[in-house]
């Protein structure tokens, strides 16, 4: 669990949300990255550093450089932590929904019985 | 299956908002929420308390099959205006939660459709967080359970 709580603190900051929006579609070197901020350098290399940690960043050597890519599956776990939650209110309110709509169909039924007498 | 219920938490803030249209008049929907009855067959829970009006409170229990109690959790209401509005506290008990306040607004979308929307607002972000992992370590434990019976059956 602790692990987890490492991602959400890592997108918790709005630097290193910027910084995975940028590296969302290409991957970047951390010049060019740090180029994109008025920051200093070394303030980025850590917020790299932490994405790296928690595996929301990969590093990838290409010849001298390294070049951080985002990792789909990672920000996908994200999402996933909402979704236990979402299922269970949208399965209360599909039985709420059925419970009422069972109901609405009694008071209908009712009234046309009463009709016809 | 089509997925209704739409949960939104931004980043940075300390609340929750959920949305779901619902395929009924909206007196239905509100009745759904201030009848005791109703309430616990959808919300899957024996309720114990439902003081419908400004100022009156709620109670929940649930219980698992063998009669231990899992869940209480209860709360005040602060408006209570039929089929349009109703603000109120929920505190689940022994839960690291602190207090949440919740606001429903009940929307008619013609004559049988309505929408619900509720925003939960929690004392802190962590707060929410840890709220978000409830289900979720729920989950975990559920899928240990079915992994732990997998496993009985190798034996």
């Amino acid at each position: 669990m602790n692990l987890r709580r490492d991602v959400f603190q890592a997108i918790a900051d709005p630097t290193r949300r910027a910084i995975l929006t940028l590296v969302a579609t290409q991957a970047m070197t951390a010049g060019a990255i740090a180029a994109n901020f008025s920051t200093a350098r070394p303030t980025v290399s850590k917020h790299l550093q932490i994405l790296t940690e928690c595996e929301l960043l990969q590093q990838e050597q290409a010849g001298r450089e390294i070049y951080y890519h985002l990792n789909p599956d990672k920000m996908k776990e994200i999402a996933d932590f909402i979704e236990p939650f979402r299922n269970m209110w949208d399965d209360r309110f599909n039985k709420l929904e059925a419970v009422m709509q069972q109901s609405l169909k009694n008071i209908k039924g009712n009234n046309t019985s009463k009709r016809t007498q | 299956m089509e997925r209704k219920t739409k949960v939104q938490a931004e980043e940075g803030r300390q609340d929750l908002i959920i949305t779901r249209e619902f395929d009924l008049p909206v007196a239905l929907l509100f009745r759904a929420h201030s009848e005791a009855d109703i309430v616990s067959q959808w919300m899957g829970t024996k309720v114990l308390k439902l003081e419908s009006r400004k100022h009156g409170s709620w109670a929940y229990e649930t219980s698992d099959p063998q009669g231990k109690v899992v869940f209480r959790a209860n709360g005040t209401f602060h408006e209570f205006e039929p089929n349009r509005k109703i603000t109120r506290t929920f505190e689940m008990e022994n839960a690291p939660l602190d207090v949440q306040l919740e606001f429903l607004e009940f929307e008619p979308l013609g004559e049988d459709r309505s929408r619900l929307t509720m925003q939960v607002i929690y004392r802190s972000a962590a707060h929410r967080e840890q709220q978000l992992k409830m289900p979720f370590a729920y989950g975990i434990n559920m899928a240990h359970d079915r992994l732990q019976e997998v496993a009985d059956l190798l034996k």
